[in-house]
């Protein structure tokens, strides 16, 4: 799979409650972020760990307001999320099939 | 979150010991192979490590830049690695300024630059600091003995792939005309994990 997202690209994350192991942590599901920077092709735990063939995916840095994830706190955070985990959003925070 | 440090994963441990004895019986580890490689890596792992790299880049501006903008190959400059004898894991090294600060946490297990910082401290490792320093953060730094200026914007790197991050701290005021050991000397393990200010 090759990366899809340039730095800024702002990016929702999956919103879903797998019963196997993840890497998108609780507090950041469902969450709008943007893009800081890619950190190149990792395969991807959550098929890893399950015995899935998994073929290296892009992960990225992508940095949230604090509020967007706890509804407070002025500061930011970021987190390491595999692409596929993600759908570009547009300013208003709509996925481009809900315009 | 996903792991826990408190001897739930004994299972997990019983089924690691298990293979390891498989692949002895059949002849292709050698019984203490793995604890050669763990001794030979912890021995060079050490938060000196760590604060040698922060004293060059507080000397040199150039090494610096370098390893802001590509910590692994900078690391190489001054003869250390992310390899550990392993598989090598990107570094990402965030500067603290007067106007942003940076710490990191591991929010789904534990994951640290050990090569750079040694074994981690056992609150790094608890529910409680992984939980707490994304939500709040200033209040966290505070419990430190960490007052940083209401100002400072705050960035918490979380560690949840495959990158490992290192915080470059401020350099103290005063310590013009110091040599690169002695500014190493003043550099702690919680500075370079951002909840001190060197």
């Amino acid at each position: 799979m090759t990366e899809r997202f340039a730095a800024g690209t702002r990016v929702r994350t999956s919103p879903t409650d797998p019963t196997h192991h993840t890497r998108v942590p609780r507090y950041t599901r469902g969450a709008t972020g943007t893009i800081v920077e890619s950190q190149g092709l990792h395969p991807l735990p959550d098929d890893r760990s399950r015995g899935l063939p998994c073929e290296p995916l892009p992960v990225y840095t992508v940095r949230f307001a604090a509020r967007d994830l706890f509804d407070e706190g002025d500061h930011a955070v970021t987190v390491d999320i595999w692409q596929t985990h993600l759908t570009p959003v547009d300013d208003e925070g709509a996925t481009p099939h809900e315009r | 979150m996903s792991g826990d440090h408190h001897g739930t994963n004994s299972h997990l441990a019983a089924q690691v010991r298990h293979v390891e004895t498989l692949l002895e019986e059949r002849g292709l580890l050698d019984a203490s192979e793995l604890d050669r490689a763990l001794e030979a890596f912890l021995a060079r792992a050490s938060p000196a490590n760590g604060a040698r790299v922060v004293a060059r880049a507080w000397l040199d501006d150039g090494f610096r830049s370098r390893l802001l903008d590509d910590a692994n190959a900078a690391l190489a400059e001054v003869d250390l690695s992310m390899g550990g004898g392993l598989q090598e894991q990107r570094l990402k090294v965030v500067e603290n300024t007067a106007e942003a600060h940076n710490v990191i946490v591991c929010t789904l297990c534990s994951c640290y630059p050990i090569a750079l910082l040694g074994p981690s401290p056992t609150w790094y490792k608890s529910e409680a600091y992984r939980s707490r320093v994304v939500r709040e953060p200033r209040a966290v730094l505070s419990e430190f003995g960490f007052d940083l200026d209401p100002a400072t914007e705050i960035t918490v790197w979380d560690a949840s792939a495959e990158s490992r991050y290192m915080v470059l701290p401020r350099r103290p005021e005063g310590t013009e005309g110091l040599d690169e050991q002695s500014l190493a000397a003043m550099v702690t393990r919680n500075g370079l994990i951002g909840v001190a200010p060197v």
